[in-house]
Order: C-alpha cells, then sequence, then structure tokens
C-alpha cells in the first residue's frame, strides 16, 4: 500500500479548476518533490493532502485513510507558509501546546527533545515575537517533527530559510527518509529538493504533467523536466 | 427557451396584478380605516413571499452544506436577495399603514421589531458575501449563517412578542372579517406576487451563474 | 486525549497568549468605562431612572466591550498561520470551538466583573442584594454573547472590515439573549428575585444558549475545512 495517495483529485474555485483530476502516488519510505510554477497548484494539492481542505471530486489517501479521520492526522506533519507557532508564547510553550494535543505521552520531554534537535535549547523560555527569523523557521520544523509523523507534507520549506535552518531541514529530512518515513515537499528550489528526492512530480496548471522516478540526469539538470513535460 | 418561459410567467403575473389591482379599487372602502385599509391586499401577500424566500434560503444553505454544490449556494443568495426586497417593501407598507391609521410611521411593537431584527439579519447576510472573496469559503460561511439567521426567527419574534405584551400596545386594532369576495382578489395577489418573486429568483439565479462563469473565465486568463 | 481536555488546553493557551499581551482585555476594559461613562450623558442618572434602564445600560456595554475580546480570538491565529496547525492537529473542530468559546468566555466575564462595581460606583446603585442570581443571568447572557460571537469570529477572520462584520452580524442575532438578559438583569439589580413573570426570560436565555451551542458544535467543522 502506497503511503500518500491522490486518486482522481478535483478542486473548483466557484468554476473554476484549481487542481484537475490529479494522481499521484508516494510509496513508505520515498521522497517527492512536487515542482511547477507558481499558481500550478502545488499548495492546494498539499492543503488538500494534509486534510485543510477538501477535494472537489476524488479522494486522497494517507495509508488507506482520509486525512480528515482522527488517527490519520496523528501520522501527517505539515510545513506551510506561516510557521504556525504563536508569537505570544515561548518555544517551550509553543511545542508543549502542541504536544498535549497529539497526545503526546509526556509533551515536555518530546519538546525539551526537539528544542535540542534544532538547536533551539538556549533560547527556549524565550518569546517567538523576540526570535530571529531562522530561530523561527527551526521552531516551525521542530512543531512539524514533534509528534514523529510518519507523513511529513512540506509546501516550499527551503523558501526563506537561513543557512543554519536549511541544514537542520536537511539533516533531518534524511534521517527521517532513512527511518521509512514518506516525504511530499513542494519546492522552487530545485537543487535541494531533487537531492533528497526519490520521485518527481510536475503540476502544470492544475494538472499532474509527470510523475515518476527521480533520474540522476534530472537531479544534474533540474530544467529538464520543465523543457520535457511542461509547456513552455 | 428558459429565458422566454421566465419572460412569459413574469409578463403573466404583471397582468395579474393589474387586473388585480384595478380590482380592487373598485371594492367598497372598509368602514373604519376607508381607503388604507386596501394596503393589506399588497402587505400580506409581501410577507408571504418573504417568509416562503427565508425558507427556501434554509434549505439551499444545507443544501450547500451538504453536498457542496455551488447551485445550491446560488439559490441561497437568489431567494435571498428577493426575501429581502420583499421584506423591505413589506416594511415600507407597514409603515406608511400605520402613519395612516395610528399616525406615527414606526413603533417598536412586537411585529415590527421583529420584522426589522429579520431584515438586519438577512441584510447582514448579503454584506457577509461581499466580503468574502474565496468562492468556496464565502459559499460555506453565508450558508453556515443563513443556518443561523433562520434559526433565530422564531425566537426573535417569541421574544418580542413576550417583551412587548408587558407593555401597553400603542394602538390596538381588531380586525373585522374578510367578505369572500375580498378573499378572492387577496388570494390572486398572493398568488401574483409569489410568482413574481419566483421569475426575480430565477432572473437573479441566472446572473449569478453568469457571474460564476466570468469569474471561472477570469481566473483561467490569469492562470495562461 | 479525551475532548475535555483538549477544550481545556485550547482555552489555557488562549488565556495565556491573552493576558501575556492583554491586548483585547485591556482594551475592552477601557472601552467598557468610556461606554459608561458616556451613558452619564445621554440621561438624567437619577435613582429613579438609572433603576429602570439598569440592564439595557450594562447589556449594551457588555456587548460592545465584548465585541472587542471576540474580535481577537481567531485574529490571533492569522499572523502566522496558526489555524492551520490546530485543524492539522488531532482534535475535533468542535473541541477547538469550545476550548476558544472558554477562553473568550473568561475574558467577557472578567470583564462584566470590573465593570459592574463601577457601574454600582457611579450610578449609586447597590446591585448586590440579588447577587446569586445575577451572576447566573450574567454568566448566562456572556455564554450566548461569546457562543456567537466566537463562531462568527471564525465566519470574519478572513474578511475586509472583520472589526465592523462581527458586531454587525452578532448584535442582531443576539437580540432575544440581550433581551432576556435585560429584562432579568433591570429586576435582579432592582433587588427583585426571578419571579413566575421573569421565569420565561431565564428559560429562553437557557434555551438560545443550548441552542446555539449545539448548532455551533454541527457546524464549526465546515467553517474550518473548507
Amino acid at each position: 500500500m502506497s503511503a500518500v495517495a491522490v486518486d482522481g483529485v478535483w478542486k473548483f474555485y466557484g468554476d473554476f479548476p484549481a487542481l484537475r483530476d490529479v494522481r499521484l502516488e508516494a510509496a513508505a519510505g520515498s521522497c517527492l518533490a512536487l515542482i511547477g510554477r507558481n499558481g500550478a497548484g502545488k499548495t492546494t494539492l498539499l492543503r488538500i493532502m494534509a486534510g485543510f481542505s477538501r477535494p472537489g471530486r476524488g479522494q486522497v489517501r494517507i495509508f488507506g485513510n482520509t486525512p480528515r479521520e482522527t488517527e490519520t492526522r496523528r501520522q501527517i506533519g505539515f510545513i506551510g507558509h506561516g510557521i504556525s507557532v504563536y508569537d505570544e508564547l515561548s518555544a517551550l510553550e509553543n511545542l508543549t501546546l502542541f504536544g498535549k494535543l497529539y497526545g503526546l505521552a509526556d509533551p515536555r520531554r518530546a519538546a525539551l527533545e526537539w528544542l535540542e534537535r534544532t538547536g533551539l535549547e538556549r533560547v527556549r523560555n524565550g518569546l517567538v515575537r523576540e526570535f530571529s527569523r531562522g530561530m523561527r523557521q527551526r521552531l516551525a520544523v521542530a512543531r512539524a517533527f514533534l509528534h514523529e509523523p510518519s507523513v511529513l507534507l512540506l509546501d516550499e520549506p527551503f523558501t526563506a530559510l537561513d543557512d543554519r535552518a536549511i541544514a537542520v531541514l536537511q539533516t533531518l529530512l534524511r534521517q527521517a527518509l532513512a527511518a521509512g518515513k514518506t516525504i511530499i515537499l513542494s519546492t522552487h528550489q530545485l537543487r535541494e529538493a531533487l537531492e533528497l528526492a526519490s520521485h518527481v512530480a510536475l503540476l502544470n496548471r492544475g494538472q499532474a504533467a509527470f510523475c515518476g522516478s527521480c533520474t540522476p540526469e534530472m537531479a544534474a539538470d533540474p530544467g529538464l523536466i520543465y523543457a520535457r513535460y511542461g509547456e513552455g | 427557451m428558459r429565458e422566454k418561459i421566465l419572460y412569459v410567467l413574469g409578463i403573466v403575473a404583471l397582468l395579474i396584478l393589474a387586473w388585480n389591482i384595478n380590482a380592487i379599487a373598485r371594492l367598497p372602502e372598509e368602514t373604519q380605516q376607508g381607503v388604507t385599509f386596501k394596503i393589506i391586499f399588497f402587505h400580506v401577500p409581501m410577507w408571504a413571499a418573504a417568509m416562503t424566500a427565508a425558507c427556501a434560503a434554509l434549505l439551499a444553505s444545507v443544501g450547500f452544506l451538504v453536498t457542496k454544490n455551488f447551485r445550491f449556494d446560488a439559490a441561497a443568495v437568489a431567494v435571498t436577495e428577493v426575501g429581502l426586497a420583499f421584506t423591505t417593501v413589506g416594511l415600507v407598507t407597514g409603515s406608511i399603514w400605520g402613519r395612516e391609521i395610528w399616525g406615527i410611521w414606526w413603533t417598536w411593537d412586537a411585529r415590527l421589531t421583529s420584522a426589522l431584527v429579520c431584515w438586519l439579519l438577512y441584510a447582514g447576510y448579503l454584506m457577509l458575501r461581499k466580503a468574502i472573496e474565496e468562492p468556496t469559503q464565502r459559499a460555506t460561511f453565508a450558508a453556515v449563517f443563513s443556518i443561523f439567521a433562520f434559526i433565530d426567527v422564531p425566537i426573535v419574534v417569541f421574544s418580542i412578542k413576550w417583551w412587548r405584551t408587558q407593555h401597553p400596545q400603542p394602538v390596538f386594532w381588531a380586525g373585522g372579517s374578510f367578505p369572500p369576495d375580498w378573499t378572492t382578489h387577496f388570494l390572486w395577489n398572493m398568488v401574483a406576487m409569489l410568482l413574481f418573486g419566483i421569475v426575480m429568483v430565477a432572473v437573479r439565479l441566472r446572473q449569478e451563474e453568469a457571474q460564476r462563469e466570468i469569474d471561472s473565465l477570469r481566473r483561467t486568463a490569469h492562470a495562461q | 486525549m479525551g475532548f475535555f481536555r483538549q477544550v481545556l488546553v485550547i482555552a489555557a493557551k488562549d488565556l495565556r497568549a491573552e493576558l501575556r499581551t492583554k491586548e483585547a482585555i485591556n482594551a475592552s476594559l477601557a472601552f467598557a468605562l468610556v461606554i459608561l461613562l458616556l451613558f452619564s450623558f445621554a440621561f438624567d442618572p437619577t435613582e429613579d431612572t438609572t433603576r429602570e434602564i439598569s440592564g439595557g445600560l450594562l447589556w449594551i456595554v457588555f456587548a460592545f466591550a465584548g465585541a472587542l475580546v471576540l474580535n481577537r480570538s481567531f485574529a490571533r491565529e492569522l499572523p502566522n498561520d496558526c489555524l492551520d496547525a490546530l485543524i492539522a492537529a488531532p482534535i475535533s473542530g468542535a473541541a477547538l470551538f469550545l476550548g476558544k468559546a472558554v477562553a473568550n468566555f473568561l475574558l467577557v466575564l472578567a470583564v462584566e466583573l470590573v465593570s459592574l462595581p463601577v457601574f454600582g460606583i457611579f450610578y449609586n446603585v447597590r446591585w448586590t442584594s440579588q447577587f446569586g442570581e445575577l451572576m447566573l443571568v450574567l454568566a448566562l447572557g456572556t455564554w450566548a454573547l461569546t457562543v456567537i460571537g466566537t463562531i462568527f469570529s471564525a465566519l470574519t477572520v478572513n474578511i475586509r472590515l472583520r472589526e465592523v462584520m462581527l458586531p454587525m452580524l452578532t448584535y442582531p442575532i443576539l437580540v432575544p439573549a440581550l433581551l432576556g438578559a435585560m429584562q432579568l438583569t433591570t429586576g435582579l439589580v432592582a433587588g427583585k428575585p426571578i419571579g413566575p413573570d421573569t421565569m420565561a426570560w431565564l428559560k429562553m436565555l437557557i434555551g438560545f444558549d443550548v441552542v446555539y451551542t449545539a448548532v455551533s458544535l454541527v457546524l464549526v467543522e465546515s467553517v474550518l475545512v473548507g
């Protein structure tokens, strides 16, 4: 069974189809890079996979279940455009909060562990409001990994990250892949993504124009996929 | 074809109305209120149409939330707008009657107050729609609000009635009975108003569908 | 984790975030005091007039000041897309909604409990004679305000003119609840306990709370997940 299966998904804004009959699959332990131009539907698709919005037609299955089921949500880690942590709370309070919401046995211990893994243990009691941009991003990464999700959905994770945060994230993603977790990430930074990716999917105007293995020649020249499968 | 049927129905409604107004004008004047009384031929059917619209809006809103089909959303906005127009005219005709019979344009009596609250609720619905850009969100949020508003109407009517009965009513009007031929004209007006309402809803529905198509084409153009 | 623990976690989170900045509650409190002051010019605050309109005056203050707290409820989730993380978490929309409503309820109630003695001092009213029943009415009316305010806060969070839209949608829906709370409060402040003639208001208020809490819990999932 594939970890994530997108089966004929359509999404409409009014009558306008933002996604048209998208079919994708990601096997457990694989890393799928979702590429495409702005407005191709990458964010929309990722948000449907994460269960933030419902598809107009078709369905998404995560280990055979819909994303809105409570058990499925426990298995998903999501990083979107915002950092999704509270400015008024400290780093530790933020992570403990999400640890509690995910029903972790010891939320505080998990929070401390992830603060350490993202290099934030020194500022754990600092308010997020006072954090630098890079620190905020690392905290967002810690929040997404906190509950040990088996499927990671990342929307443009490398955009707006500083070098240190990129390094932290790439290490974590490699470890996750080694542990058999599934990663789907959308990106414009093809090089960073293709280093990790085992598979590539190209979205073009709401349609999956290509979905397959990431070959060495693609990794060497990312423009190749666009040239071959994208129009213009 | 659909358009032609609509035009025909609209003309039929107006013809019934014109014929009926002529007939009503010839009716003798009511003993106590004189000619002013005849406003009831228009006032009551307006409210009947408005209430029908409110019920239809509820059904359409629930329909949208269940099916996520935008036809229900279009139906909801169409009936609410037409219903609000009827409510407005209902309030105005009621007010004119009040000016003639009670000597005042407005009084905070139970029925007037609840009617005004209903008007505010459904006007709020339309304003909420105007403020939301994204079509799915607009339709969903508007449907949720419409359900809240509909549930509120009976509670409002009950509570305000209860509030007002504690106070002296400004003016009492104990209505006499309606002669049978008056009832006939009244019912014809009812039919004409409802038919007219249906035609307006259908026209508005077409507009809404066209609007959706335009929005979709615009998005497609932007996506190029 | 059980449903009620989830509700408590969300409520505690909202309260902690609010108490750290005190943005909404300070604004709300200051606004309540300003309206209390303005009312003294709107009518001659003699003993008789004040007794007659005390319920109306207080609930208008509460509704206006409460709107400032309610406006912040979902707006607080906006800056970093925090709502996404809450929707992604394995808790139901109902628990999320109820947690936020509880936090708002406590904040609005706090503003009210400060406004009441201020009202008593400014207008020379001994409002404590029916303290227990007054607190009951206060709690029921405030729950009506917060349950409607919280769900509408979710409806209006993304739109232009949020600050204006929320009160404009909330107050007409609240007419029955505010009317009941005003009638009951006027009597209680004047020292008359809830009797057979005012019992219907209490029942209506309870009914309003129950019906709208239930409807909100049913519909909140469709509001949060588009």
